[in-house]
């Protein structure tokens, strides 16, 4: 293939890309989360644009279009606008090795990277320096505070999330999300893996900063965290990038421990949008659910529970397969 | 020019630009931020070279976690940040003439060595041969790192650790 086809077509794919990320993460995202949460408060939730609410977030999205982007006094303003990009665009790589399904051409995925699982682990892991820009940017003292909880909390919970990813590329021997994916054809990795699965849901959660792992932006001591003094179509990307991300993590749940495509009757992207619906209901139960870790807690949780027990684990598993190898 | 050419320049245009922005920014937190894209262009030219492991790795940890621990190191520290530091000082004639003789040396080795212009196939990079080497024939190199990283992991906890 010559080389401007190439260009083209990863243009194009990024096209695609945004534009899903935009419209099933990010507000389609923000409208489940807001009946979600309704549903378990009893209430109704957005109700009044269009049907059943459906297009609230459109709505919002068309507003925040149109607010103006203010900048504050001295802040770093090269810093402060760059950080608005960092955030989704490292969200938006994390789906270069998410396979979506399949057909009769192959899987559908961006790019079958032969060590997909480490680039996942390396591009989400670009998320925090756009997160600190943004803190450090704004010259806000709170939002100063959200990017250092930040970064603190993403270096500690990047340790049991990558130990739970070599674990599962341990059983199927290949870092490749495809290879993974078949691997699974007899028996989820859910069901071999449960530590693994349960310590991946659990640092992912942490990653994207939800509830209970939500310091970075905690409302009740930081207004916003790091996006407080961001308004307007800023204030939406780091929206965007935060659904991308959670969207991105579940997806990554759903190809390691769910099987991926895998599914019986239904066609297999199907099967890929249902699997990746329950896990970010899980995300979004937990939410509304549990209420936030003090600091020290969460370090702790991290460096004294998970990561032994996903070591544990680790070891255990490389034991099984070197005899089952054998 | 073929389009491999053409994305050889541009990266090495975007890591030499931010590289200039590294060095010669008064502000040390624009400094480290720029690291990023210097990094980013490095993988680049590591994925040209079809090294996606080393170029991952390189995002992994270079990107990903030594700017990150940069930054935060900055953020911590009293009064480092925002202020326009100096850019230079008495011994920056020194320091040049280090510099030169170092990218002499340098220059002068790379255009001596023989570079093999043969048509060949590329190393197999695929993490699988990594491991074994790592594994196999570079068993004691490994084995030595794990062990100097294990020694300064033990060093930082005891240098943290409050006195009792």
């Amino acid at each position: 293939m010559p080389w401007w086809l190439e260009l083209i077509r990863a243009i194009v794919g990024t096209i695609i890309l945004f534009t899903g990320v935009a419209v099933v993460a990010a507000m389609f995202g923000v409208l489940l989360e807001r009946k979600i949460s309704g549903w378990m408060q009893s209430r109704l939730g957005p109700k009044h644009v269009g049907p059943q609410g459906l297009l609230q977030t459109l709505a919002d999205t068309l507003k925040l279009l149109q607010k103006e982007n203010i900048v504050p006094h001295r802040a770093d303003r090269a810093i402060f606008a760059t950080a608005v990009i960092v955030v989704p665009l490292a969200a938006l790589l994390d789906y270069v090795v998410i396979p979506f399904g399949t057909t009769r051409w192959g899987p559908l995925i961006f790019r079958d990277l032969n060590v997909g699982v480490v680039y996942f682990a390396a591009t989400s892991s670009l998320v925090v320096v756009g997160i600190l820009m943004a803190g450090w940017g704004s010259n806000n003292k709170y939002a100063l505070l959200g990017g250092l909880r930040s970064a603190a909390q993403m270096v500690s919970y990047e340790i049991p999330m990558g130990l739970s990813l070599i674990t599962v590329a341990l059983m199927a021997g290949s870092l490749s999300t495809v290879t993974i994916v078949n691997a699974q054809a007899g028996l989820w990795y859910i069901v071999a893996q449960p530590v693994a699965f349960l310590v991946f849901l659990t640092a992912a959660t942490a990653e994207v900063n939800r509830v209970p792992f939500d310091l970075v932006e905690a409302e009740s001591e930081l207004v916003a965290g790091y996006f407080s003094e961001y308004s307007g179509m800023r204030f939406a990307l780091f929206q965007l990038g935060e659904y991308g991300e959670m969207f991105a993590m579940a997806g990554m749940a759903v190809t390691l421990f769910l099987g991926g495509w895998r599914g019986p009757v239904l066609p297999p992207v199907l099967w890929f949008v249902i699997k990746l619906y329950a896990l970010i209901f899980v995300f979004m139960w937990v939410r509304w659910t549990y209420p936030r870790f003090r600091i020290d807690q969460l370090l702790n949780f991290s460096w004294k529970v998970l990561i032994p027990v996903s070591l544990l684990n680790l070891v255990a598993t490389a034991f099984v397969v070197m005899v089952m190898h054998r | 020019m073929s389009g491999e050419a053409i994305a050889f320049y541009v990266l090495a245009a975007v890591t030499l630009g931010s590289g200039v922005v590294v060095v010669t920014s008064p502000n040390v937190v624009h400094s480290a931020v720029a690291l990023v894209p210097t990094f980013l262009g490095v993988t680049g030219i590591y994925v040209l070279l079809s090294a996606e492991f080393v170029a991952v790795i390189q995002v992994l940890i270079y990107a990903g976690a030594i700017t990150v621990l940069i930054l935060f190191v900055i953020m911590l520290t009293e009064g480092g940040t925002g202020i326009r530091a100096r850019q230079r000082n008495e011994q920056g004639a020194i320091g040049a003439a280090v510099a030169a003789a170092m990218a002499g040396l340098l220059i002068a080795v790379a255009v001596r060595t023989p570079w093999a212009r043969l048509p060949g196939t590329l190393p197999t990079y695929t993490p699988g041969a990594i491991g074994q080497s790592f594994l196999g024939p570079n068993l004691l190199v490994f084995e030595g790192t794990s062990v100097v990283l294990l020694v300064s992991l033990v060093g930082a906890i005891v240098i943290a650790r409050k006195e009792e």
